[in-house]
Order: C-alpha cells, then structure tokens, then sequence
C-alpha cells in the first residue's frame, strides 16, 4: 500500500532530481560538446580548468557579491518593512499582501518591466536623472552596472518575502517582556536592539538559509536583464551560457553545476543541524 | 496558518490616511499626536506600497502607449489613450496565445499530477506502516533542497534523449516529482488528532477510503496552499521550458516572451514588450490578489511554528 501510494512521486524525484546529480558528476569528467555524439574521459580537467583560469575569480566573486548583497539587502529592508507592518495602524493586511506580491510574480515579466525603467534613452530612471542634470548611466553595457541593477531588481522581488516572514517573528514576540521592558524606560530603539533582534535570531537564521540558497539559485531576473551575462555570471548562469549559450560546452557547465551543487550541499546541511534546535516545523 | 480575514483589504492606504482622524481610536487628537501616527504609521506603509506598485502600474500605462509616446525626451505619465495596438502587435510578431495556450495546459496538468501525488506520498509517509519510513522522508526532505537548476543539463540529455524536446509533456515530466507539497502536506497531516482515523478504522475503511473520505476533506486549507504555490510555481517557470523549447508552438509564455524581447530590442518596442509582461504578471497578480492567505502561508510554511 506504501509503495503504492508514495512510489510514483518517489520515482520521478529519483529520476529527475538525484539521478542528475550522479549524472553531472559523471559529465563533468568529460570534455563533451553538447550534440555531438562523441566524448573524452578527462578526468578533473574541466575543474582544473575552471580554477586555474579567470573564471573562477570572476565568477565566484560575481556570485558571492550577488548572493551577499541580495541576502543582506532583502534582510534588513524586509525587517524595516517588517516593523512599518506591524504598527496598530489601518491599512497593514493591505500594504503586507502588495509588498509580498512581487515575490510570487514572473522573473521574466519583473526583469523586462524594470529594463525599461533602466533604459539609458527612453526609462524613467533616465527621465528623473535628466530632471536633475545627470546623464543615466549605461546600466546594461556596463558590467558593473548591470550587476548592480539585477542586484536591485532582485532584491526589489524578494524583500516581500523576508517582510512577511520578519513580521510573523515580531507579532510571536512575548508581549510581557515588551511591556516590562516600556515601564522600565526603555526606549524602543533600545527594545528593539536589545530585546527583538536576539528573540528573532531563529528567523533570521531562518531567512538567511533561504535566502541564501534562493540567491544562489537566482536565474530569470539574470538571463533576461543581461541575455549575455556581461558582468553578471554567477555560478548558475555560468553553468547554464557554458552549456546551452554559444559555447555547447556541456562538460564544463556540468562542472560549474557541481560546485554550486557542492555549495548549495553545505549551507543546506549546515541548516539541517541547527534547524532541529533553533526552527520548529510544529 | 490561521488567518481569519479571508478577502483582501481593497481600500488603498492613501483613503485611509486622509481619514486617519475619524479612524483613530478614543486617544486624544492632538495634532502632535495625529503627524506621529502618519509618520511612523502610515508614511513607511504608503512608501513600501508605493515602491511595489509604481513599477507595476508604469508596466500597465506603458503598455498602451504607442512608439511616439515612448520614444521621447519628455516624458508623459498617461497613455494618450486606451488602445490595445501593442497587444495586438505582440500577439502577431510572436504567437502569443499559443504561448498563453501552452502554459495553460502546462500549469493545469503539472499541478494536478503533482497535487495528487503530493497528497498520495504524504498519507502514505503519516498513515501506512512500512519500514524506512524516516529515511524515505529524509530523502524527500534533501530533494527539497536540491535545486532544478544544478539538473538542467543532465535532465536535458535525459528528455532531449527520450523525444521530449519541443513536446508539452517534456516540459511537465521533470517537474512532477514533488518534495514540497510533500513535506507541507506531511507536516499537516501529522498534527491530526488520530481519533478522526480511529472511528473509520473500526467501520473496517481501507487506506483510500480513509484518504478521500476523512482526510482530504479536512485537509483543503493545506491541500488550497500546495495546489496554489504549485500552480504559481509552475507559471513562472522559466529555465527548463526555455532549454527544452527552442521552437514556438510548445513555448510556454515567459520563454515567449523572451522571444519577443529578442524581435523588439528597440526603444519602439518597449510598449509591445510591456504588453507582454502584463500578459504574463497579471494573472498571476489576480490569483494572489483573490487566495493571498494560502499563498504567503504556503511560500513562508516553516519560517515559524505552525
């Protein structure tokens, strides 16, 4: 009865989830163009390649800055949004479903609506600049730049999420140690420093895995606002242009998967060992 | 998971701003009293609305907006009028409602399977005895955790080798292995008192009976959030439809509309390619608005307890 309820899902994950994973470590020992019918076994090569090269540099700086900055920034906007929802004002159940709203929306969509926003000649980013004399910055030929903007936009698309979460924390904050903390003249700026954020250290290590892993798992926002990924190749969007962009080289990009496999596998088992103790799933 | 307001709150934090007075409770109207409330109360709220919402509503006015409107140094805020052009011409460059046609029956047919097999493993996992039960479910749980992305290439070889390439199906396969409405179902589950099973144990009800006849009916509010966040998560989904397809009769909407991007790369274009966006976020937005508890409770589940 077990199996025949639980099999087919178990199944299908096995073939499409770990069976991958087993699969890309074998690719990656080949130098294999994709199409072609032919490959050679070359052991670490593709990983030696990757490290002695320049993109290693480059890609792990561009991944760890994007990853840094948009779990650093979606973080601390999303708990100031956090404590703006959670004053006793009318309005809040609105103004939490419209901030959360970006999260669920397409990346593709989202990347293309603030493309133009950015554009140099015709988005309003320029039109405001130009009201104050400035010329836009080239935000899309610049590799820097287009690093920044895709930062922004992400973090733009995920605060919501850390907002709803950071509130849910603050409104399951003991309200009696508030109170005592209020009569004995702590301000709340004081409060909040000195009693909210250690009580909300399990969210915040909460979000910091999630997001954590989202970030480095970010795609549609990267590949749409920078189709050629000047500036912005992260691990993920390395792996994916090596293979399917012009180059077809499938047994380089199953490499590049297997060191953000190899990251991803040590923040989510650094999670599962303090998850049992800091996170109650009920 | 228990939010008693089940519609939207529509009034928009401008209205209630301006009557912040009458609303206030019995405390004394002060004027002091009156700016700090809009000032730490509603002002940050205003602003963290606003910064949502103007993109999205510049998305919209964009899109009806002709070349001359867009390609311009001074900058006009409302469309000269409500004409639909743009959608017109985005539908004819590309086919988009082939596209809005096939990620349709992509999103109705993946979230079915994977709902159903979602509520499947999960009964299993809390109610059939069977050994390993504990590892079976930590092998679920580190699925969780493994992204599509790192399996894109050798999940490509796999359907690509399999004749799924420009196929439907071969876009919905991969996907319908499903670790995470397993695991929210599973955590639900398992906080049901065990007397609701007891009775139907007694009358001699087999495990499928069980299933549709006590459990499911107890279990929609979570059953509504799986079904929901798989439903978003398949519509928006974009790395695998976009390696699997390269031809646009099985295109679902975000790869077409990364099609569309590629024909209209001009300034002109920028209202074409709005109107596509709208095409592909404002369902989206419609569902979230109307079923927003089940959603944020499904995408935030495990953040606290409960």
């Amino acid at each position: 009865m077990f199996l025949a309820m639980a099999l087919p899902n178990l199944v299908l994950i096995g073939t499409f989830t770990y069976w991958p994973l087993i699969n890309n470590i074998y690719y990656s020992t080949l130098d294999w163009t994709l199409g072609s019918a032919s490959a050679t076994v070359v052991g670490l090569q593709n990983y030696v390649t990757f490290f002695t090269s320049e993109d290693a540099s480059k890609v792990l700086g561009t991944t760890a800055i994007f990853t840094l900055v948009t779990v650093g920034g979606s973080m601390v906007l999303g708990l100031l949004v956090a404590l703006a929802l959670n004053s006793k004002v009318r309005g809040t159940t609105f103004a939490r479903s419209a901030v959360f709203a970006p999260y669920v929306l397409s990346g593709v969509g989202v990347g293309l609506v603030w493309l133009f926003i950015f554009d140099p000649g015709y988005g309003v980013l320029a039109w405001i600049l130009r009201g104050f004399g400035q010329q836009s910055p080239q935000w899309i030929n610049d590799p820097q730049l287009s690093l920044v903007m895709v930062i922004i936009v992400y973090v733009w698309k995920n605060l919501g999420y850390c907002a709803v979460v950071y509130l849910a924390g603050l409104q399951s904050l003991p309200r009696d140690v508030m109170e005592a903390a209020a009569l004995d003249g702590a301000n709340t700026a004081r409060r909040f420093f000195n009693i909210s954020v250690p009580l909300l250290s399990p969210t915040t290590f909460f979000l910091l895995i999630t997001t954590m892993l989202s970030s480095l798992q970010a795609f549609d926002l990267i590949r749409i606002m920078t189709p050629l990924g000047n500036g912005t190749s992260t691990l993920i969007y390395e792996a994916y242009l090596q293979a399917f962009g012009a180059y077809n080289r499938a047994g380089y990009s199953a490499a590049i998967s297997v060191i953000l496999f190899a990251i991803l596998l040590i923040i989510t088992v650094l999670q599962l060992r303090f998850v049992e103790r800091k996170v109650h799933y009920s | 998971m228990s939010a008693s307001s089940s519609a939207v709150v529509v009034d928009s934090p401008q209205a209630n701003a301006q009557s912040a007075a009458k609303h206030e409770p019995p405390r004394p109207f002060s004027k002091a009293n009156l700016i700090r409330t809009v000032a730490t109360g509603y002002l940050p709220l205003i602003l963290a609305t606003l910064v949502v919402f103007l993109p999205l509503l510049w998305m919209l006015l964009s899109s009806f907006k002709q070349p001359g409107e867009i390609v311009t140094m001074d900058l006009k805020i409302l469309p000269e009028s409500l004409n639909l052009e743009n959608y017109a011409t985005a539908m004819t460059t590309v086919p988009f409602a082939q596209f809005f046609a096939n990620s349709l029956i992509v999103t109705a047919v993946g979230s079915t399977i994977k709902v159903m097999l979602a509520i499947l493993t999960a009964y299993a996992l809390v109610f059939v005895r069977f050994p390993f039960k504990n590892v079976i479910f930590v092998l679920i749980l580190v699925a969780l955790m493994v992204p599509a992305q790192v399996s894109i290439l050798p999940n490509y070889i796999l359907i690509a080798g399999m004749g799924g390439k420009n196929t439907l199906w071969g876009i919905i396969l991969p996907g319908l292995g499903t670790a995470f409405g397993t695991f929210l179902l599973r955590q639900h589950f398992l906080t049901l008192p065990s007397s609701i099973l007891e009775a139907a144990e007694i009358d001699g009800a087999g495990h499928w009976r069980r299933l549709w006849q006590i459990i499911v009916p107890v279990s929609v509010p979570s059953i509504a959030t799986v079904a929901l966040v798989t439903v978003v998560s398949e519509w928006n989904d974009y790395i695998w439809p976009l390696i699997i397809t390269d031809r646009p009769e099985t295109m679902t909407l975000p790869v077409g509309l990364t099609l569309l991007q590629n024909s209209e790369s001009n300034g002109a274009g920028w209202g074409i390619l709005m109107a596509g966006a709208v095409l592909v976020i404002v369902p989206i937005l419609l569902v979230f608005a109307a079923l927003q508890r089940y959603i944020v409770a499904g995408l935030t589940q495990g953040s606290v307890t409960g």
